[in-house]
């Protein structure tokens, strides 16, 4: 049992929720695993040789991905904070989940990495999902303001604290995604 | 100067309702050192050797006198009634209290300041030019843009939690006054053929361990596209800068490490492509922040033979404490933060009372902070120096060094801060001591003192004409003398002469230097000219023949 903290209808009317995660990562206990004859990482994917029995949602971690491609459900990523957006390739569009890794509070390349995966570049509109030791109460605002909509808060994280600490400012200068609390903002995008 | 609006307050009093909460949760328990480290530093706050050391931000160096009046009151309420200014013009307490950090913080936004991302590894205070405004050879007012900047840095979302620290300077003028060319960014305000403004760009300067001198990325970015330019190169950076070496992390590392080519076509191909989630700059916004720095109402005055009939210390001040101003009749002045015997950048409450109400008189209630420790009234009529004088002298202010050798820069050094190798306070004083002769030191012109307690060199020591590096040997503190180094005009980095010195040698090894430099210069040539022409050669050999016979 793992609870996420996630924002659904994000925008003017935006709700937060606590559920319990539907996604299993790849190894963990009720997961998926890969069966004989998965092609090699970065090979296509041919018929047969992928996994392709429907399971539980599935977050496998970016170099085992190329895998999972023909995985009959719904399909999840772990970048780790050296992975290269762009390395997702089409798979962007596959994904229904891309999990970013804040490992600690100085880790900031997660913030780019959330950024770029919501900019029209690559158009990723399914779940963004802050996971690590560094999900915690004081980075929440501008992980929102980055694009993420659901946070696997790191242990011993204030549910109650973490709810309020997404509303924590009600002004931002430079543009980013929209978040309900920000109600003035200076500076727009093109 | 910039007034806040109903955003910029809203969002230092939200951030300082967020700090004061978070030390409510560490002084609980509930937040540990590391995660409190990561949020304190972004407030300015780091934990010293003898206390905890609060940093506060003035923007771009520059001050109303109500806002230096408030940080004498806070200086005297919850310090010990003095405060340092520092060379990103920032002004540090030494002696503040934890407990009463957020209270000093809420004081601050009373008056429109804070002490937000003047540390951590973030975009800090930004600098400019002190002659800003008034400078005869400006293209533009840097301000307005460093005020911009300060506004899209502040807490950045993507930007706030960086590989390391990055330093903005910009300037409008051809002199670079804002040591520009060390900095992470320098922007260097320029006009196109059809006259709009932009900004020809630098990139990978720094000082520190590892000093660099930045290079061109871009000869001009206009002026919309500043900010989506700086979200660019930071992108990058924060995508590739290292992380796994603290000495390694600058952006002038990798910079170096891929080379300006490679750096660039990264940053411009970011750039295209990201235009979407970019800051676009409207011009109406900018008009806004502009207005906020329209020139003061100058009188139309003559200009003045200020000196005439006036006793030769009060010539000897015009000469060295005050600067020619682009308006007939006016000058800027000087307030020497260098007298002998006090520590470089240090004042006290009291002056700073002083200095404000000096302001309100005579300088439409303004102050800046220059990068060189000293603060400056820019906008004193010629008619009302003598007075200003008078009145600085009577405070202890108007020691007439500024640009020789006694306006040195020096960090805090070991006697404050933790990072310290070696003590620059007591170095400082010998050498003030050494060269109180002030006839002496006007004879030896125009010299660039600049020292650092560590090779984190926040004393810009690299730079200086004559630098001076603390150093730890075997428990004691050394100082490594480097020589040649320059940030106004052609920027260049020192060279070490020789083997350290013991700290009671520094200020002699000085002295050898400059009658090195006496017996070798040519008609009206600088020092630092003198230094180019010879080379380090004749003083490497000065020095440590001098040092040979004497042991």
């Amino acid at each position: 049992m793992r609870p996420i903290l996630k924002r659904l209808d994000v925008g003017a009317n935006e709700r937060r929720e606590i559920v319990q995660d539907e996604w299993k990562y790849l190894g963990e206990e009720g997961a998926p695993v890969a069966a004989a004859g998965a092609v090699a990482p970065g090979a296509p994917a041919a018929a047969g040789a992928t996994i392709t029995a429907a399971g539980a949602a599935l977050i496998v971690p970016f170099v085992e991905l190329a895998k999972y491609r023909g995985y009959a459900g719904r399909l999840g990523v772990l970048l780790s904070p050296a992975d290269a957006v762009e390395d997702l390739g089409d798979d962007v569009k596959r994904l229904s989940l891309v999990a970013v890794t804040f490992p600690s509070a100085g880790e900031g390349r997660g913030f780019t990495q959330g950024r770029l995966l919501r900019s029209a570049r690559f158009g990723f509109e399914g779940e963004l999902r802050a996971v690590g030791a560094g999900v915690k109460q004081d980075l929440l605002f501008i992980m929102a303001r980055c694009g993420f909509d659901a946070f696997e808060l790191a242990p011993g994280q204030k549910v109650e604290e973490a709810l309020r600490a997404l509303d924590r400012y009600s002004v931002a200068y430079a543009p980013a995604e929209p978040v309900p609390s920000v109600k003035l903002q200076r500076f727009h995008a093109a | 100067m910039y007034q806040y609006d109903q955003l910029d307050q809203a969002f230092v009093d939200q951030r300082v309702a967020e700090f004061r909460d978070q030390t409510r949760r560490f002084l609980a328990g509930e937040l540990s050192e590391d995660e409190f480290k990561a949020v304190r530093l972004r407030n300015g706050l780091y934990i010293q050797r003898h206390a905890p050391m609060l940093r506060i931000a003035v923007p771009y160096g520059l001050l109303s006198s109500r806002q230096l009046r408030k940080l004498g009151e806070i200086a005297q309420r919850y310090d010990r009634g003095y405060g340092h200014f520092t060379t990103r013009t920032n002004l540090q307490l030494n002696w503040p209290k934890l407990a009463d950090v957020p209270d000093i913080l809420a004081e601050l936004a009373t008056v429109q300041m804070h002490s937000i991302q003047t540390s951590g590894n973030c975009i800090r205070n930004v600098t400019a030019d002190h002659l800003a405004g008034i400078a005869l050879d400006e293209v533009d007012d840097p301000r307005p843009y460093c005020e911009i900047i300060r506004q899209w840095a502040n807490l950045h979302p993507e930007f706030t939690y960086l590989p390391r620290k990055f330093k903005f300077a910009v300037t409008g003028s051809a002199e670079d006054r804002a040591a520009s060319e060390v900095h992470d960014i320098g922007l260097h305000l320029r006009r196109d053929a059809q006259g709009n403004i932009g900004f020809q760009v630098l990139v990978g300067g720094g000082l520190g361990r590892t000093p660099i001198i930045g290079q061109v990325i871009r000869e001009f970015v206009p002026l919309p596209d500043l900010l989506s330019y700086c979200d660019a190169i930071l992108r990058v950076y924060n995508r590739y800068g290292r992380r796994d070496n603290i000495h390694k992390a600058r952006i002038k590392i990798l910079v170096k490490a891929v080379g300006i080519a490679k750096f660039r076509d990264q940053v411009e191909t970011e750039w295209r492509a990201s235009q979407d989630i970019s800051p676009r700059l409207d011009m109406a916004e900018v008009e806004r922040i502009r207005a906020f720095f329209k020139p003061p109402a100058y009188e139309s005055l003559p200009n003045i033979e200020a000196c005439a009939g006036r006793e030769p210390e009060f010539q000897a001040w015009y000469r060295y404490n005050t600067r020619p101003h682009k308006v007939c009749g006016y000058r800027a002045a000087f307030v020497s933060l260098k007298a002998h015997g006090e520590n470089p950048g240090d004042i006290s409450s009291a002056q700073m009372a002083a200095v404000a109400d000096l302001a309100d008189r005579v300088s439409f209630g303004m102050v800046r902070v220059t990068h060189t420790q000293n603060l400056l009234l820019a906008d004193v009529k010629q008619a009302e120096l003598y007075g200003v004088w008078q009145e600085l002298r009577r405070l202890g202010l108007a020691t007439p060094n500024i640009g020789t050798l006694t306006d040195m820069i020096a960090c805090p050094g070991l006697d404050f801060c933790s990072l310290a190798n070696a003590g620059t306070l007591k170095v400082a004083h010998q050498i003030q001591k050494q060269f109180d002769d002030l006839d002496y030191l006007y004879d030896l012109g125009d010299i660039e003192i600049k020292m650092s307690g560590c090779m984190n060199g926040c004393g810009h020591h690299h730079v200086g004409h004559i630098g001076i590096l603390g150093v730890d040997k075997h428990g004691e503190e050394w100082y490594q003398i480097t020589l040649g180094g320059s940030v106004n005009g052609s920027t260049a980095l020192g060279q070490v002469i020789g083997p350290s010195v013991a700290q009671a040698d520094v200020a002699s090894t000085i002295e050898r230097i400059v009658e090195i430099y006496r017996a070798e210069r040519e008609d009206g040539e600088r020092f630092i000219e003198t230094f180019r022409r010879i080379g380090v050669k004749p003083f490497k050999e000065g020095v440590y023949a001098a040092h040979s016979e004497a042991a």
